[in-house]
């Protein structure tokens, strides 16, 4: 333990921490802008700067360590000064239109000018002239707004081994773009939204469907159908003020009826459906000796990451589409036909944890015949502001059951939204498929948690199953190059593209809190452990829909609505 | 405040070889020729030598070396023609040498190639002309020329002391051999047969040492720091990205003396246990890099460089790795970064290079001269060393003298020489009687000197009490003609688009200082109400946002960018105030600034200002006399450049 003074009071700190790190433990907010928890500090922003005695100039506390008998001053006169000229340099050439700004009441430089008292502008500037980046379907990117804390390269390299944005040019002249300085939708980006997450400012946000989706519901002639994922009912209440760990699945259905959707579907029932399908297809691998390891296909980024990055394992993908394609595909084709609708006039939307799933629902794969199995994708964020606009009291509502018959699901398919879910619920399924028994205890404590990488080996009948769970591209990464390299002998691998899982998407609700994570994890296995009905093979509605119109898993119908296929893609690496 | 006191002691000037003569035995057996030959203290036939550095090329030496050539085939004249690198006078280029047996090496000046067959037919004929020559070199085996003065009591060699150039422009810089002949590589042979590297560590240490590149950190504390984290791979890097306007040091070190660098790079690589070295040098460089290859090359072949070199069982190979332009990239960690393939950035320090560098393990970076300074330090002793210079800042130190001054090029001088003597004894002052105002140095990260300050002592610590720094070696001279506040504005600009754009003071608050001066050089008529004020609040804030930048940028780049600023506001202040509260430039530089009269007296109504005027300012009837009317003009002098009656005048 190490002794320190900070602005005249005795603080404790380990041997080899930061500055920022023990003053942080001693309840003393020091602003930043370009620190990310979790990586190498960066040093960028400089608004950590403190003062330390004997130091000629001000120290970066986020990346200094500390010393013993060190002298700090955080908020002295000089540093204040410090901070407050460095945001008035960045406001010098930031555009003035917070008003219209879609971060307007979640933006870090906003409520860091606020707090330093900069009530004038003191800097003026050039303009410079920037072009806002729509190319892509999940994620538009407007460089006026950027302030060049990096965090959103350092997210897209270093977390998920994407490297999809760098910095171009040099002085004042630096932006943040792709390789040269493309559209995001011809670069590797894989739209995980990560960078969205990560971003201090409006810079970086989704793009979003909600006006279209507004249209659709007041569209006599259409009938809009909402789906939600398993993700969204544990993260939503957090966009309310509510504390988070919080299920919400019952008010949001309402909520979601009381914006004009006819039907409220639960994606978690489609995980059941996915389960069925790839514990089958990762049985049929097993015992044909199919390529293994099988990779789960759930998580639309992860699927091209690996279209763009290892096209040799593309065979190693399951070819069932993820729960949200699933979905689509059954409502606008056996949900249709049955209750006698044309297929033609459902609008078919979802709410996701996710950006990428913008860019899933618009692969040409996903139309078959040119109509999609999803015609809009919004996310728990989007969701949250539709509910604003319509003066739904959110807090108020009482919670609904969802609409029969894709209301039911199973707690394994609710695990969905967090890293090792899907890997815990298709093991429950396989081992009931493949032995006839249930996996007993159900739950697999070994791939449970935050870590990026884990492993396991499950005794299936004669077999010991060796399966891995990564989230995050670059843990991701790191499974592949073993598998390549023979370090790693598995037979089934889950990857989720976020860190944390559908928990940690793009699209929730703004945090970089591990804490919040935990809550949000932790909500998802209390649901579980409480559920009557915990594997997908159990949910009784899935096995309708295979007795009346599916057949069996992997049967030809399945093949025809249920599976998918990926290809190589040549991008700017 | 002056904390030096200590006098520079003089020394020995050109003539003193590299490393004190003396050859290691195994080095002297191996060489293929004679020492006396090699040395040039016997020659056989007639040599001419021809500067043929960047700054020699750059003024016609290749020209000067062919019309050598054509005369030696036409006048059937057998002579050895040897392309050394500058000797330093870079003004005088360029230069060509002339040794006859038994005579002294006479040198010659502005040597294009049509003065080639004049030149060599006088000294063939020992009949020297009266001028047009630099002067002869003291050799006490060479008979010299009467009436031809010696180059050691040349006002711009005589206060030298040439440590680290010494053999620059003396010797050819393609051959091992010769440089081995003046003691090269001696060192490097002592020290692996004798010492151990901590003991190359603390004579370095007790030397005094510190970094040439304008940081002065100790260099053997440095080492000690490499050396002490044990086990695994280290990596030396040189700093050769030398990026300063008007900096060519290294350059000239390389190009005139490459195995001195090699020879420095391989004792430092010994001391701190490192295995592979890097030399990182900008590919606008084209003629050390290929100097450097070849050096490598052969240090190579003589086993001075490679595996157990001398069975030490000490290994290092040297890698060239250019560097892109990026003035950046001189900082150590931006370095590191562009070696590893990365974007030229700086991070943040502590961890130090010394504890985690290139690829992660402890590194060592030093600039060119520092290790150019390490074979005579070496194979000397520390006491040789540091009884040179003051208190704190021993030994010598190279600059490359510039812009408003008679001689320009490259010096050598104790630490501790005045500036005054610089400029003034060397440098010859400033050409056309001007005035002097300034002097810049240490490059857009320091300051200015004026007049009342230039007895300075040229050391770390002294120039640090006038807002100036050593910094890497370059002087920029300034005259009358200059206007201080288009000097900051000047290297504002360059800082400002050279940052790499990573910390935000740097990156937004150069910008803004930029345009700050912009604004303040900027006439009335091109101005808005709106920018006028805009223009007294940047002048409000100016000194603010200097002290912030300095205060929180992530690297020595940013935290020093304003300094230009800080130096000529506090000593040029007044000009400052010239340009805001009178809106004139009293150097008569800033175009916006300059008001334009045309002298009733003189015009003769041609109309042809009028006619050229770009802004259309001139008015007036032909045959009688026009006028310039001021809101319009643009001050960019058209006008007074096509009047034949000189009636224009800038008020």
């Amino acid at each position: 333990m190490i002794t320190l003074h900070a602005n005249n009071r005795t603080i404790q700190a380990q041997e080899g921490e930061t500055i920022l790190s023990a003053l942080k433990r001693a309840g003393i907010s020091v602003p930043t802008l370009c620190h990310i928890e979790s990586l190498l500090p960066d040093g960028a922003c400089r608004l950590c700067v403190v003062e330390v005695e004997g130091q000629r100039g001000l120290i970066p506390s986020c990346s200094y360590p500390v010393s013993d008998g060190m002298k700090i001053q955080t908020h002295s006169p000089r540093a204040l000064r410090a901070r407050k000229t460095i945001v008035e340099l960045l406001l010098a050439n930031h555009p003035d239109d917070c008003m219209y700004c879609h971060r307007n009441d979640s933006c870090r430089l906003r409520a860091l000018a606020a707090e330093l008292g900069v009530q004038q502008r003191r800097f003026g500037s050039t303009p410079v002239d920037h072009k806002i980046d729509l190319s892509s379907p999940s994620i538009i990117r407007d460089p006026a707004k950027c302030i060049l804390c990096g965090k959103c390269v350092r997210v897209c390299e270093e977390i998920q081994g994407v490297s999809a944005i760098n910095f171009i040019n040099r002085g004042s002249k630096t932006v943040v773009g792709t390789a040269f300085n493309e559209g995001l939708n011809v670069s590797s980006c894989v739209n995980c939204g990560q960078c969205v997450m990560i971003c201090p400012t409006g810079a970086l946000v989704e793009r979003s469907q909600a006006e279209e989706i507004r249209a659709a519901l007041a569209d006599p002639e259409r009938i809009a159908v909402i789906q939600h994922a398993p993700a969204v009912s544990v993260t939503l209440a957090e966009e309310f003020g509510l504390k988070p760990g919080q299920d919400v699945a019952g008010i949001l259905n309402a909520a979601l009826r009381r914006l004009g959707f006819k039907r409220v579907f639960d994606t978690s029932f489609s995980a059941d459906l996915t389960i069925m399908e790839e514990a089958s297809e990762l049985a049929h691998r097993i015992r044909t000796g199919g390529p293994l390891p099988m990779f789960t296909s759930c998580s639309p980024a992860w699927v091209k990451f690996i279209e763009e990055f290892y096209p040799d394992f593309i065979d190693h993908v399951s070819t069932c589409k993820s729960p949200q394609q699933m979905l689509g595909a059954v409502i606008k084709n056996f949900y249709a036909s049955r209750n006698g609708i044309d297929p033609a006039r459902i609008y078919s939307v979802s709410v996701m944890p996710c950006l990428a799933k913008k860019f899933e629902a618009s692969r040409p794969e996903m139309a078959p015949d040119g109509r999609p199995d999803i015609d809009a994708v919004i996310t728990t964020r989007e969701l949250a502001a539709m509910i604003r606009m319509q003066g739904i009291d959110f807090t108020s509502l009482e919670p609904e059951e969802a609409d029969h018959p894709f209301g039911e699901r199973s707690s394994a398919g609710k695990l969905f939204g967090a890293t090792g879910g899907v890997m815990e619920a298709a093991l429950r399924t396989a081992h009931f498929l493949l032995t006839g028994r249930e996996l007993d205890p159900p739950k697999v404590t070994a791939l449970r948690g935050l870590s990026g990488i884990k492993t396991a080996t499950v005794r299936i009948g004669d077999l010991d199953v060796n399966v891995a769970v990564a989230s995050g591209l670059a843990n991701a990464r790191q499974i592949l190059d073993d598998i390549r390299s023979g370090e790693r002998q598995l037979h089934f691998v889950e990857i989720m593209s976020c860190p944390g899982g559908c928990i940690a998407g793009g699209g929730q609700p703004y945090q970089t809190d591990p804490d919040r994570l935990r809550a949000r994890m932790a909500a998802l296995y209390e649901i579980d452990r409480q559920a009557p009905v915990q594997t997908s093979h159990r949910n009784e509605e899935v096995a309708r829909l295979y007795e009346e119109f599916l057949g069996e898993p992997l049967g030809e119908r399945s093949h025809e609505l249920l599976h998918t296929h990926y290809h190589h893609r040549d991008v700017m690496q | 405040m002056k904390a030096i006191n200590s006098t520079p002691v003089s020394q020995p000037t050109v003539q003193t070889p590299a490393a004190g003569g003396a050859i290691a035995p195994w080095l002297a057996d191996r060489l293929n020729d004679s020492l006396p030959r090699l040395r040039r203290d016997l020659v056989a036939q007639p040599v001419v030598y021809v500067g043929a550095g960047t700054c020699g090329l750059g003024a016609g030496a290749k020209k000067t070396a062919q019309a050598v050539r054509d005369y030696c085939r036409d006048h059937q004249f057998t002579a050895d023609l040897v392309e050394v690198g500058c000797i330093g006078m870079c003004s005088a280029e360029p230069l060509l040498d002339v040794q006859m047996p038994g005579r002294t090496r006479i040198s010659f000046t502005h040597v294009t190639a049509d003065c080639v067959p004049a030149i060599l037919d006088a000294v063939r004929n020992d009949q020297i002309p009266e001028n047009g020559w630099l002067g002869q070199f003291r050799h006490p085996e060479h008979r010299p020329y009467a009436g031809v003065a010696f180059i050691d009591e040349h006002p711009f060699f005589a206060p030298q002391t040439r440590w680290v150039l010494a053999n620059c422009g003396r010797i050819d810089p393609t051959r091992i051999e010769e440089y081995i002949a003046r003691g090269g590589y001696t060192a490097l042979v002592q020290a692996l047969n004798s010492k151990t590297p901590v003991e190359v560590i603390t004579e370095v240490e007790l030397s005094g040492l510190r970094g040439r590149g304008g940081g002065g950190f100790p260099t053997g504390r440095k080492w000690r720091l490499a050396r002490q984290n044990e086990g695994g791979q280290k990596y030396l890097i040189c700093n050769a990205d030398e990026g300063d306007p008007g900096a060519f040091m290294d350059r000239a070190v390389i190009e005139g003396d490459p195995h001195r660098l090699l020879e420095g790079m391989a004792l430092a690589a010994y001391a701190i246990g490192a295995s592979k070295a890097y030399v990182y040098i900008r590919a606008e460089y084209p003629l050390a890099i290929e100097r450097l290859k070849r050096a490598i090359q052969q240090a190579e072949e003589w086993g001075l460089l490679g595996r157990n070199i001398l069975d030490s069982g000490f290994n290092l190979t040297v890698v060239i790795k250019q560097g892109a332009g990026a003035f950046v990239c001189g900082e150590e960690t931006a370095l590191i970064h562009s070696i590893e393939g990365k974007r030229g950035m700086p991070r943040p320090r502590p961890p130090y290079p010394a504890q985690s560098g290139l690829f992660g393990k402890p590194t060592v970076i030093n600039n060119v001269e520092t290790l150019a300074n390490i074979p005579p330090l070496i194979a000397n002793g520390a006491a040789w060393f540091n009884a040179v210079g003051t208190d704190s800042s021993k030994g010598t130190k190279v600059f490359a003298l510039s812009g408003k001054v008679t001689n320009t090029g490259l010096i050598e001088v104790a630490m501790g020489t005045s500036m005054r003597r610089i400029i003034f004894d060397l440098g010859g002052g400033t050409p056309g009687g001007k005035q002097y105002k300034a002097v810049q140095i240490g490059g857009p990260s320091g300051g200015c000197i004026p007049e009342q300050h230039l007895d300075i002592q040229v050391d770390y610590e002294s120039l640090k009490t006038v807002g100036a720094m050593m910094g890497s070696g370059g002087l920029v001279v300034m005259d009358e003609d200059t206007c201080m506040v288009d000097v900051a504005k000047f290297f504002m600009d360059f800082i400002q688009r050279e940052s790499c754009g990573k910390c935000i003071p740097c990156r937004e608050g150069t910008k803004r200082m930029l345009e700050i001066l912009e604004a303040i050089t900027r006439g009335r008529g091109q101005e808005t109400g709106n920018q006028t004020l805009e223009r007294f609040k940047g002048v409000m804030h100016l000194a603010e946002l200097a002290e912030v930048i300095r205060d929180t940028s992530l690297c020595g780049l940013g935290q020093t960018a304003p300094n230009p600023v800080i130096s000529t506001l506090r000593w040029f202040r007044h000009e400052y105030e010239s340009h805001i509260f009178d809106r004139r430039c009293p150097s008569k530089v800033c175009p916006g600034l300059l008001e334009y009269r045309i002298d009733a007296e003189r015009c003769k109504g041609c109309t042809l200002c009028a006619k050229k005027c770009p802004a259309g300012a001139i008015m007036g009837v032909a045959k009688s006399p026009h006028y310039v009317i001021n809101d319009k003009c643009i001050g960019c002098g058209t006008c007074v450049e096509v009047c034949r009656f000189q009636a224009v005048a800038v008020v």
